[in-house]
């Protein structure tokens, strides 16, 4: 069983809000997305890529294969979740490529579908998800920018990297290019769970020592909780659109198929 | 356009425009900025420009290379910096790092490996170009699936009754242990792989390298050594 919260803010220094978010608890469906592009088209991007997941997802989820193939590394709702992203990249792309005021707009993503005690992230470009378990905070994605790739060849550490000029610049994005590369991971989903997305105005006013105190702090109350990372977030600065989807596991979610049923019981 | 410029007792002996994604420092002939000094090695140390910032890296140098005071295998410049190789400064100034204010907070831009007229730079068309290049090669090495960022991974019993046998980590997700006793996950992330308890009872947790795994992931490296319910496995990545 799961809890839902989402906020979009504008921030105090952009005049549009280009995030899209969206939850879909009852198909345990987060969504969000960090637009970009002139003239509206950072909107467009987000809010097609955004409605299309949601609505793919949604609609496809029920009639799910109950198992992947044997050779197959990912879960069938990963399997599925690859799928609609890619279905997103077409639309974005396809609507840039035929209309000429949406030429060069694109967009983050990053979807949490959740499902039989598991989830499965996937994520293009600088949009993260975190995990806040047993007081600990986590970011589970791994940016793609050029400044996560400085990081990694020991540029930078994490720290210095903010004061960096490049930090604005992804490697991956949603509807550049015919077709999107996007990371894919699963993970065990646990009561007492509580997962972040978020888009990059808050990860870059708030640093991760503070959102794992406030969600810390008020995550029994979704709703205040998203409330007050936007505050914060507006407080230092507010530089750009700030958007949260989060997510709460309250009881355990067992579907279909016991998860122990799954067990690679094989050093027994 | 940022630059370097030499000088050796307080003489500026040169000026270098750092307009190419690789400049080499050192004492032999084929080098950017020749330093032609027996305490400068011959291939000393290089500098990346990626867009506008410029990253300075040791060559595995004799002597070693210092910025402000301090020795340094890598370094991301910064506007001001002075790198000493040898008796010779090399101090490194940047306009576009220096004008300061909102740069921070520019629109987010993309970087493709096959992407034409990158973030606008302020120098030359032609310039542009080739410091892009690295971003370029850069964003293509980031494009990696997961699988072929986090490497091939596998797990070989060490204890037991099923001593010396082995599992490839083949999905994003397994699950080792025994339910009702002890359950720890893999799982497989950009960054690579990593172990996390989903059931301890009567207080026993997983443990790796001997050290217990509690609410947070803990990342596995080669050799790793894993134990969940009683029974050890090395963690082999290759």
């Amino acid at each position: 069983m799961l809890a839902f919260a989402e906020r979009s803010d504008t921030g105090r220094k952009r005049p549009h809000n280009e995030d899209r978010v969206a939850a879909d608890p009852p198909h345990g469906i987060a969504v969000l997305a960090d637009g970009m592009g002139g003239h509206k088209g950072g909107e467009i991007a987000s809010a097609l890529a955004v409605e299309t997941v949601t609505r793919e997802l949604a609609t496809r989820l029920p009639g799910i294969a109950t198992e992947s193939p044997d050779d197959e590394a990912y879960a069938p709702e990963s399997l599925l979740t690859r799928d609609v992203v890619h279905e997103a990249n077409t639309i974005v792309y396809e609507t840039a490529r035929t209309q000429p005021q949406y030429e060069g707009m694109g967009t983050t993503l990053v979807v949490a579908l959740f499902y039989d005690d598991r989830l499965t992230l996937a994520h293009v470009g600088d949009s993260r998800a975190y995990r806040l378990r047993g007081g600990q905070l986590e970011q589970l994605t791994r940016d793609h920018t050029l400044m996560q790739e400085l990081i990694d060849r020991g540029f930078y550490t994490p720290e210095e990297a903010r004061a960096s000029l490049n930090r604005n610049i992804v490697t991956r994005a949603l509807g550049i290019e015919e077709s999107v590369n996007a990371d894919l991971q699963e993970e065990i989903a646990l009561p007492g769970d509580l997962y972040l997305l978020c888009s990059d105005g808050l990860n870059d006013m708030v640093d991760d020592e503070a959102i794992r105190l406030t969600l810390d702090k008020f995550g029994d109350n979704l709703e205040e909780a998203a409330d007050q990372l936007i505050e914060e977030a507006n407080g230092n600065g507010g530089q750009d659109n700030v958007s949260v989807v989060l997510a709460r596991v309250i009881k355990p979610f067992p579907c279909r198929r016991s998860w122990f049923r799954r067990f690679v019981d094989w050093f027994q | 356009m940022a630059k370097l410029t030499l000088s050796f007792n307080d003489q500026i002996v040169a000026e270098y425009e750092l307009d190419k994604e690789q400049m080499t420092i050192g004492r032999k002939a084929d080098n950017d900025v020749q330093i032609d000094n027996l305490a400068v090695s011959g291939h000393h140390a290089r500098i990346l420009t990626i867009l506008n910032d410029s990253f300075l890296e040791d060559q595995n140098s004799t002597n070693g290379t210092f910025v402000n005071g301090s020795p340094i295998k890598k370094h991301a410049l910064q506007d001001g910096d002075a790198i000493m190789i040898g008796k010779h400064l090399l101090t490194y100034s940047n306009e576009a790092a220096s004008r300061g204010g909102d740069n921070d907070f520019e629109r987010t831009m993309v970087i493709r490996p096959d992407t034409k007229g990158m973030p606008e730079n302020s120098g030359s068309e032609s310039v542009d170009r080739s410091v892009e290049a690295l971003g370029q090669q850069i964003a293509a090495e980031s494009d990696r699936s997961v699988e072929q960022a986090a490497g091939r991974a596998r797990v070989r019993v060490v204890s037991g009754a099923n001593a010396g046998k082995e599992l490839e980590l083949k999905k994003a997700l397994t699950t080792l242990g025994k339910p009702g006793v002890q359950v720890a996950a893999i799982t497989r992330r950009a960054q690579g792989y990593f172990l996390i308890e989903i059931e301890a009872k009567d207080g026993g947790h997983p443990s790796v390298n001997g050290q217990q795994v509690g609410s947070e992931a803990i990342r596995l490296d080669n050799e790793s050594v894993i134990e969940v319910a009683g029974v050890k496995m090395e963690f082999l990545l290759s």
